[in-house]
């Protein structure tokens, strides 16, 4: 088995692919540059990341596949699933040595891999639409702090750009120490460290808007009475909202400190 | 604002509006226009409640002052509760600071009854125009039609709204009658063909110019209440079979009774919501809609009711055990559909993936289908599951096979042990 590493990039991932072809690696296990470590009898290959490459793995893709399907190329990569690497390889290898599109035979194991995996990283890009909880600073910065399973943030980008046009809004990932952040004009890739827990009261009061906190305390309200207790059903509530969730959701907090 | 005045409105008239289940914020493909605020796409759910629904809209009486007095409804005229009543503004900065914050996808607005239906109607419609025109608010907004309103104001509704919707209430104009006298059936229907009428208009003037205004781009719906009044299922199916057809709605909401009142008429306070028939309508609703069922495959004059412990789909199959067993690599899609366990999205994986080999038992596992229920109605080329199992023995190994969180509600008995 040789090893292969690259930058863990997806542009790196496609050099990757493009070398493997390139340089007729035989037995590639393609894993991460800070993670890699060679086998007993393998040899290692390291990639530098080259956009000429990529572009042309890319192109070649383009005409192998679906829009749709090239979607879930890169949600299944951004799922950042250990050995995702050598899936991706393997599904790539697959629909290259096909002459009609093969992207849906759901029998063979990649392919179904990849299906399942993108719809993952789709739900959990669904949440992060669903549960960002916006919180309003004193200069009229909407900002919010997730920490999703995946790495989602590059694909509800356009969501919250669409949406909250005529606020300015960021949308930070605690786990990975980057942010969106929208200026009305644009939305920007943000990299800094932030302090992830705000939820204390003190603190809310010194950065957060005067009407901040009547407005969390009124949706705390409001998700308190559109219960009805004669309906109870906390495991499909807690299905529909997982509790990993919760720390980021201001309706759940009241519930957390009780 | 007052803030403990404010919270304390709120608290009851979101109380007072959560009976009704509509909760739906998809249909509707509005825009972002000039750098506004929000859109609408397929609608997303921002949280559940303890009782496991969907919070998707802001959804609030503009007041719980009424002068009907429908026996199952919290806000009827003569129910001893606390009154309240929202300002324009107030509802105007509750759904926008919501909106900017991601709680919700927009509002959900209904009115108890005060002076007339016109009066009523005529506010409603001032909330959901001064967000449009003054905020540029393009969230979703669902108007809830005030029966008996006047054809004028249900057709400028319609230009803010992108979904409305006239509640039946009851299954039948008899039920109706005996517990809401101050409605009647003739009414809805008439406020229903009217929004049908100009729907319909709507759809052809769009189609002969792109930019004309849209009406209520989500369409309409309605929703009954279920278990308070004894109509069979058939009743209910028949009726809300009838909305889909004639009135081409969107969605009929089934919304099992919590009891509410000590009146006579209905279920005592403390009856268990009828929550396991309420899921037995909406997966016959979804086959109605979806799966190519007519209504008298899923109930009929020798079948009235819904099994409650198995699925109406599951009871179709087992009625007609004689189509099956059906060969899972030749079967067409609409008849793949029907077989129990696989939904729409696996019949398009089967034959998706059948085109390019042939599908196995280890293939249909894998795929995720429900193989505990789908074994008894298919077979592969060398895969024969079962023998001839009659249509009751399927039922009880499938139910012994699962775990139904509602198994303690399928027996009529109480258990002793």
């Amino acid at each position: 088995m040789n090893t292969v590493s690259y930058d863990g990039s997806f542009d790196g991932l496609l050099t990757a692919v493009f070398e493997v072809y390139e340089y007729k690696i035989e037995q590639p296990f393609i894993c991460k540059t800070n993670i890699a470590s060679v086998s007993l009898f393998g040899k290692l290959h390291c990639v530098h990341t080259d956009e000429t490459k990529s572009d042309r793995v890319l192109k070649k893709l383009k005409d192998k596949l679906s829009r749709n399907a090239l979607l879930q190329l890169r949600k299944t990569f951004l799922s950042e699933i250990k050995d995702i690497e050598n899936v991706l390889l393997r599904y790539i290898q697959y629909v290259l040595a096909n002459k009609i599109s093969v992207e849906n035979n759901f029998s063979h194991p990649d392919v179904l891999m990849l299906q399942q995996t993108s719809r993952k990283v789709d739900r959990e890009k669904h949440r992060m639409e669903a549960f960002v909880r916006f919180q309003c600073t004193k200069d009229n910065l909407y900002y919010a702090i997730i920490q999703p399973d995946y790495n989602v943030l590059p694909l509800v980008s356009k969501h919250f750009e669409d949406r909250y046009a005529d606020q300015r809004w960021l949308i930070y990932d605690g786990i990975r120490k980057v942010g969106l952040y929208y200026d009305l004009e644009k939305v920007e890739e943000v990299f800094m460290h932030f302090e992830t827990d705000l939820n204390n009261k003190d603190q809310l009061k010194a950065i957060y808007d005067e009407k901040e906190e009547l407005y969390q305390s009124l949706w705390q309200q409001y998700f308190q009475s559109v219960n009805i207790k004669a309906r109870k059903n906390t495991k499909l509530h807690i299905q529909h909202m997982p509790k990993r969730y919760w720390r980021n959701l201001v309706e759940k907090k009241v519930f957390n400190k009780q | 604002m007052n803030t403990d005045r404010i919270t304390e409105k709120l608290s009851i008239l979101a109380d007072a509006a959560k009976y009704d289940v509509s909760c739906s914020s998809s249909g509707s493909n509005r825009k972002n226009k000039n750098k506004g605020l929000g859109n609408t796409g397929n609608g997303i759910c921002h949280a559940y409640t303890e009782d496991g629904r969907c919070v998707s809209l802001l959804k609030i009486l503009l007041t719980n002052v009424c002068i009907f007095d429908c026996a199952y409804c919290v806000s009827r005229k003569s129910n001893d509760i606390k009154r309240a009543a929202f300002t324009v503004q107030e509802v105007v900065d509750l759904t926008i600071n919501f909106y900017r914050r991601n709680y919700i996808e927009g509002l959900f607005l209904s009115s108890g009854i005060f002076t007339s239906a016109d009066y009523t109607m005529e506010r409603l419609i001032k909330i959901a125009k001064k967000l449009r025109t003054e905020e540029n608010f393009n969230g979703y907004i669902h108007l809830k039609t005030i029966p008996g309103a006047s054809e004028e104001l249900i057709k400028e509704a319609g230009l803010w709204a992108d979904r409305l919707s006239v509640n039946v209430e009851m299954p039948t104009e008899k039920s109706l009658a005996l517990l809401a006298p101050d409605k009647t059936q003739k009414t809805m229907l008439q406020s229903m063909e009217h929004l049908k009428t100009a729907i319909i208009a709507n759809r052809e003037e769009k189609k002969l110019f792109k930019k004309a205004p849209s009406f209520a781009p989500a369409g309409q719906s309605t929703q009954m209440v279920i278990g308070a009044t004894p109509e069979t299922d058939l009743e209910i199916l028949y009726l809300a079979n009838g909305f889909y057809k004639k009135f081409n709605m969107k969605r009929v909401y089934y919304s099992g009774y919590v009891p509410v009142s000590n009146d006579n008429r209905l279920p005592a306070i403390g009856t268990p919501v009828p929550m396991v028939r309420e899921n037995r309508l909406y997966q016959a609703d979804w086959l109605l809609r979806f799966y190519g069922f007519n209504v008298n495959e899923i109930v009929n004059l020798e079948n009235p009711l819904l099994d409650i412990d198995i699925d109406p789909k599951l009871s179709w199959a087992l009625r007609n055990i004689h189509l099956f067993p059906l060969d899972i690599n030749m079967v067409d899609y609409q008849l793949l559909m029907r077989v129990p366990g696989i939904g729409i999205q696996s019949a398009k994986k089967i034959c998706a993936a059948r085109k390019f080999s042939r599908i196995t038992w280890e293939h249909l596992k894998k795929l995720g289908i429900a193989m505990n229920r789908t074994k008894y109605f298919i077979h592969t080329d060398n895969v024969f599951e079962k023998k001839d199992w009659q249509p009751w023995q399927i039922k009880q190994f499938i139910l012994s096979d699962g775990n139904s969180k509602y198994k303690p509600n399928f027996s009529p008995q109480i258990n002793l042990f």
